[in-house]
């Protein structure tokens, strides 16, 4: 058995003349749940889709499950991307959406098997009501729901999420991390969450990697922002932000 | 209705009506839905650059217009892929250098022709076994590929997660292109280089109003597409107007019979 489900050692990616993100290495264990977190403009989401072998590095290593994220079967992979970015004005019902999650295509047809399946990942996150409504008509925590059921209908070991909790309201927010960790602790499945949300990072997160073009820390919440190294992330003022939260959540 | 029947042209006709009616409607649905309308028009216009060529060398204009036009396709995607700029710019680029290329052609050609008037607006008339024959392998090649409709339609929803999955994005959607370049083509004679842009899209737009699943919306356009073209030609056969002014019309209307449905009846 592999000991991380990703490594990465002295990452670097540079497009063109700029440099998005330089000397990243960690090591990221089993069944942890990692919260990514930075700036806007940080590397976040670039980290993310090196993971997924959308972006190759310019130096550097990256192993998921031992293998490049070119050569890794799709199938041990959950993504939720930005469901923002999503077009809605595709003509899809919820079931459809999530299938895709299944056969890695569009369905012309959905058989029993694929459907009972689609449905019992919907069931999962408390969506099963919404099987066949229209993407378009679904509200913004609705298609959440759609997305995370989609991402773990594969049964993923590993499931990545860019800023899932975008639009979303509190208590949504809420359920959706209670819905994460209900799928780690019945698959023990490492979850990698890109997040601006403090509350997210001090009460769920087992690991913090701290972004800032560049890999500023990365260890136990605890470790990873301290002051210092929210000083450098964020400057002096959103340190300060930062910083309030954090001692809040701590209190 | 059966008079018209027995026209050697006008059965031409017909069945090129029908199978390009098929092709245009089944490509449309994605032009539609990436948003790629206006790659309609610059595949058009560069076909109008092949046919131009065509009519300079005294050759078969729709055997110059093929590549001319599948390279243009090819262009605009490697633009967009290997550089910043949108689709819509690098269509808006060779569109334009297509068109002009296209108008010197045809002042070189110094005679006057009639033939770039049924390139142009379609003629019933047009319409040769060869041309027929044609379009028969281009739908055969299109059949043949029916099992990529998955993939295509995965990118369509969000090329982004397709990627994620492995796809190969990149090379379907250069297939793709292709395939809609050659479609474009072969539809010249039957609607006309001016108004194929709409033959491409009105069906898959209607289709849209009417559909809440991408496999009913493909299903939809194929049908008006179809549907539309024979009568198109039908009608244009009696108003003695040419060809592809009148599928278009009687497609619009189709349009605005759904718009009228979803937003007025169904309300």
């Amino acid at each position: 058995m592999i000991d991380f489900p990703v490594e990465v050692k002295n990452l670097s990616v540079k497009f063109e003349d700029h440099i998005a993100l330089s000397d990243l290495s960690m090591q990221i264990p089993h069944n942890a749940f990692v919260a990514i977190v930075g700036p806007n403009g940080a590397g976040k989401s670039t980290f993310l889709k090196i993971l997924l072998g959308l972006v190759k590095p310019t130096t550097g290593q990256v192993r998921i499950f031992g293998k490049t994220p070119q050569q890794i079967d799709p199938n041990i992979i959950g993504y939720v991307p930005q469901f923002k970015t999503m077009d809605r004005t595709f003509p899809a019902l919820s079931i459809e959406l999530v299938y895709t999650g299944i056969s890695r295509k569009w369905p012309w047809q959905l058989n029993k098997d694929a459907r009972k399946k689609a449905c019992q990942a919907l069931e999962q996150v408390g969506a099963a009501h919404l099987a066949t409504r229209p993407i378009g008509k679904l509200s913004g925590g609705e298609l959440q729901r759609v997305c995370l059921a989609r991402s773990i209908v594969r049964q993923p070991e590993l499931l990545m999420l860019d800023e899932p909790a975008t639009g979303v309201d509190a208590i949504g927010e809420e359920d959706m991390y209670r819905m994460l960790e209900n799928y780690q602790n019945i698959s023990g499945a490492t979850i990698l969450m890109i997040t601006h949300d403090w509350h997210a990072v001090t009460h769920h997160a087992d690991y913090v990697l701290l972004l800032n073009r560049k890999q500023i820390s990365f260890g136990s919440p605890g470790e990873a922002l301290q002051e210092d190294n929210l000083r450098l992330a964020y400057g002096h003022i959103g340190h300060d932000h930062a910083l309030k939260f954090l001692v809040n959540a701590n209190e | 209705m059966s008079e018209i029947l027995t026209l050697p042209f006008m059965q031409r006709a017909l069945i090129a009506g029908a199978l390009v009616g098929f092709l245009a409607s089944y490509y449309g649905v994605f032009v539609v839905q990436r948003g790629l309308s206006f790659l309609g028009s610059g595949l058009s216009h560069a076909a109008f650059g092949g046919v131009a060529l065509g009519l300079l060398l005294n050759a078969e204009p729709l055997w110059i217009a093929a590549p001319f036009t599948v390279i243009v396709a090819i262009g605009i995607f490697w633009v967009r892929d290997k550089t910043e700029l949108g689709s819509d710019t690098a269509v808006g680029i060779f569109f334009a250098v297509s068109m002009a290329l296209g108008i010197i052609f045809l002042f070189l050609k110094k005679e006057y022709t009639s033939d770039a008037f049924t390139y142009l607006f379609g003629s019933i008339l047009a319409v040769t076994t060869t041309d027929l024959k044609i379009t028969a392998g281009v739908l055969l090649v299109t059949l043949f590929t029916i099992p990529l409709w998955q993939r295509w339609a995965y990118a369509s929803f969000d090329r982004e997660l397709a990627e994620t999955d492995h796809l190969a994005v990149e090379r379907d959607d250069y297939l793709l292109s292709i395939l809609i370049a050659v479609t474009i083509v072969v539809t010249i004679k039957v609607v006309g280089i001016v108004l194929i842009a709409a033959f491409l899209v009105i069906p898959a737009a209607t289709a849209r109003l009417l559909s809440t699943t991408f496999r009913r919306m493909t299903i939809i356009s194929i049908i008006i597409g179809v549907c539309g073209a024979i009568i198109g030609l039908w009608l244009s056969y009696y108003l003695d107007v040419p060809s592809g002014a009148v599928i278009i019309l009687f497609q619009a209307l189709l349009f605005f019979l759904a718009m009228f449905y979803k937003f007025v009846l169904k309300k």
